[in-house]
């Protein structure tokens, strides 16, 4: 075991998988002098272990910034042998590329009958609640998921990171994965080993017999000192992240919503047609005899973001809003009363 | 460029009549209701077709665009699963699941056509990437029209292929219209001038009607890109003699009336078969060969018509390799 951070965990499953496969290559801007730190072993070129030196220029691809011909050129690239890692920076930069996304990536394997596979990988960094504004602050995952054909991980901790990533990789098709800057320096202790998380399985992160938490990206965090809080008044939380939201590990939530009877669910993005109205309406369509109380949603406002540090720190999730949230759905307005106390 | 043999041209002209008579075929079957929604043909644009894929080798690779019936025929993509997938059918080359706008024939190299106007081309960009990182020698060749000729992502793929050295094709048929849009009125400067801004070869051929002239360009643009020295833009300067969409009756009165007359004088099939005449054929060899490719057509279509309706479960399956409708 190693203690690792969420990106050097990144950097990692993306050594693993170059050292591994040959058809692996990483392309994208400013991927040569490793800025974002996720293809060398350090911080800096200086360091061993800059992914240039030890791969080669042929594998490790620093492109112009032209967003749409990089997707385009890796969907092209992953149709006839290839396995691209794309790195898109910053998940506002999605939007260049559109297009090739939507219409390409998504489509091919679907429209030409099964002769395409798209085994490639778009990684892309979610860098909201650090004051760069509402052109760097995006959390677009949602409308992927309304895009069928392509598959997206939105994973929360170091090892999650690795493991999804690694898994992403060698599957042949193409996946977006949203990292949340917020975890970057989030440490944990993750396996020298290689391993693979499957995709569509739910991590539960603590087990409760009150309310399900399903938390998403940075929410997962945040959702866990919320049930540390709650648990002090005596309210059991369970906390769910789903890791991949397609395909989603639906058994899992609706399993945990049978058994609780309550369901928050907590993310950072837009409230409309997010990942949390479609949790929401799932388990609202199978398991609603279940609900001993209306669902709630936490997640951001229909909003785009501000840039002051002032303005911006209201715009997401945190702790407070999730135990308010527990709070309405279990009925407790007073703090000191336990679940039982007041009769559920 | 060394000579080419006879049995080369006449494999020219085969596949010229091949595009032109599937291409007429589908058009009447559109009208009729037999082929569902519309078609693009590339009839008039023969030679230019041809021209350029009997210039790729068996492996390389292409992207085309709606216009695209003509591209996997022009390399060798047998019709009857062409024609299925035209008609919905489930021995379609893409099992009825892409039609017209996108016929894909990966056994042939085409990686499929794309109904978003310049969408396909960095696709090819990528393919030629994977021969670059792999070491393979095949080239990819993207098709599209002066129409795409306008859109972004040409340029960022010119860019990012020249600094890359990438053995990648940039094939602009020129037909002179987009839909309805005169290209001089929407194109500043000349098309395959825009090359020089970005460092590679940009060639011109004036006649696009003669299938020699366009093999000639493409060949020597793919030697080069396979002797690792980059891409080449090519622009082909043809035109097509229907409407823009077969059915859809948007006309052509866009047109100068006597335009499409002095086109037709220049069609390349008739100019093709007076230059195999003028090289030892017979006019009597020529009609046996049109009505040889006529009956190809009719076997193809025989072939789709005998085929069964896709089953309802293909609409849910070759979404994802591994998993099946809502993963
Ligand atoms: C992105 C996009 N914009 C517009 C259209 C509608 N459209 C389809 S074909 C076409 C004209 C294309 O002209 P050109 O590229 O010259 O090809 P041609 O039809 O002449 O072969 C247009 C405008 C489209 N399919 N995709
Ligand atoms: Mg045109």
């Amino acid at each position: 075991m190693t203690v690792m951070s969420f990106l050097g965990a990144i950097g990692a499953a993306q050594k693993e998988a170059m050292d591994a496969d040959e058809r692996v290559i990483i392309i994208g801007e400013d991927v040569e002098a490793n800025v974002y730190g996720t293809t060398g072993g350090g911080k800096t070129r200086q360091e061993t272990g800059d992914f240039v030196q030890m791969y080669g220029r042929n594998r490790i691809r620093n492109t112009p910034i032209s967003e749409e011909g990089i997707v385009g050129a890796a969907a092209g690239a992953a149709m006839t042998g290839l396995r691209p890692i794309v790195d898109l920076s910053y998940s506002s930069f999605l939007y260049m590329a559109m297009d090739q996304l939507v219409n390409q990536v998504a489509k091919n394997r679907y429209m030409f009958g099964g002769q395409a596979s798209m085994p490639v990988v778009f990684r892309s960094a979610m860098f909201y609640g650090l004051n760069t504004g509402a052109h760097h602050s995006d959390r677009p995952y949602p409308m992927f998921m309304n895009v069928p054909g392509l598959k997206v991980m939105v994973p929360s901790t170091p090892s999650d990171a690795k493991g999804l990533l690694r898994s992403a990789i060698d599957m042949d098709d193409p996946v977006l994965t949203f990292e949340a800057c917020l975890l970057w320096g989030l440490k944990e202790e993750v396996s020298d080993e290689e391993f693979w998380v499957p995709f569509g399985v739910a991590r539960t992160h603590r087990e409760g017999s009150d309310v399900t938490i399903v938390a998403i990206s940075s929410s997962v965090q945040e959702a866990l000192a919320a049930a540390d809080a709650l648990a002090e008044e005596g309210v059991s939380v369970e906390v769910i992240d789903p890791r991949t939201l397609v395909p989603l590990d639906r058994d899992a939530i609706l399993r945990s919503v049978a058994k609780t009877g309550r369901l928050v669910v907590v993310e950072p993005a837009h409230r409309t047609c997010g990942a949390a109205g479609e949790i929401s309406a799932l388990v609202a369509e199978e398991v609603f005899d279940s609900l001993k109380a209306p669902i709630v949603r936490v997640t951001a406002p229909d909003m785009q973001i501000p840039f002051s540090p002032s303005l911006e720190k209201q715009m997401y999730p945190n702790k407070e809003d999730i135990v308010n949230a527990v709070r309405r759905v279990t009925g407790i307005t007073n703090p000191t009363s336990t679940l039982a106390a007041a009769g559920n | 460029m060394e000579a080419l043999s006879d049995e080369f041209k006449l494999e020219m002209q085969r596949r010229m009549l091949r595009i032109r008579a599937f291409d007429e075929r589908a058009s009447k079957m559109v009208k009729r209701g037999h082929i569902p929604g519309t078609v693009h043909t590339s009839i008039g644009q023969e030679a230019q077709v041809v021209g350029a894929t009997m210039a790729l080798g068996d492996n390389d690779y292409m992207t085309g665009n709606h216009r695209s019936h003509g591209h996997p025929i022009g390399k060798g993509s047998p019709l009857g699963p062409l024609m299925a997938e035209l008609q919905g059918k489930a021995a379609g080359v893409c099992k009825g699941k892409g039609g017209s706008l996108h016929l894909a024939d990966f056994n042939v190299g085409s990686l499929g056509e794309s109904g978003i106007v310049g969408s396909s081309i960095p696709i090819a960009m990528g393919a030629a990437l994977s021969s670059s990182v792999l070491g393979r020698d095949t080239v990819a060749l993207a098709f599209f029209g002066d129409g795409a000729a306008n859109q972004g992502v040409l340029y960022e793929s010119m860019n990012m292929s020249g600094v890359w050295n990438l053995p990648v094709i940039f094939l602009c048929e020129n037909n002179q219209y987009a839909l309805s849009t005169p290209a001089h009125t929407v194109t500043s400067g000349v098309i395959s001038e825009r090359a020089a801004g970005f460092g590679i070869p940009g060639v011109r051929v004036e006649d696009g009607q003669d299938v020699l002239a366009v093999y000639e360009a493409v060949s020597t643009a793919v030697a080069r890109a396979r002797r690792g020295e980059g891409p080449t833009l090519i622009e082909v300067v043809t035109y097509r003699y229907n409407e823009h969409s077969e059915g859809l009756r948007l006309g052509t009165d866009y047109r100068p009336a006597d335009e499409r007359e002095a086109w037709l004088q220049k069609d390349p099939l008739v100019l093709f078969r007076e230059h195999l005449i003028a090289n030892g054929h017979t006019a009597e060899e020529m009609d046996a060969l049109e009505a040889s490719i006529v009956a190809e057509v009719d076997e193809a279509v025989a072939f789709s018509e005998a085929s069964p309706w896709p089953d309802a479960s293909v609409a849910f399956d070759d979404l994802y390799t591994d998993s099946e409708y809502a993963a």
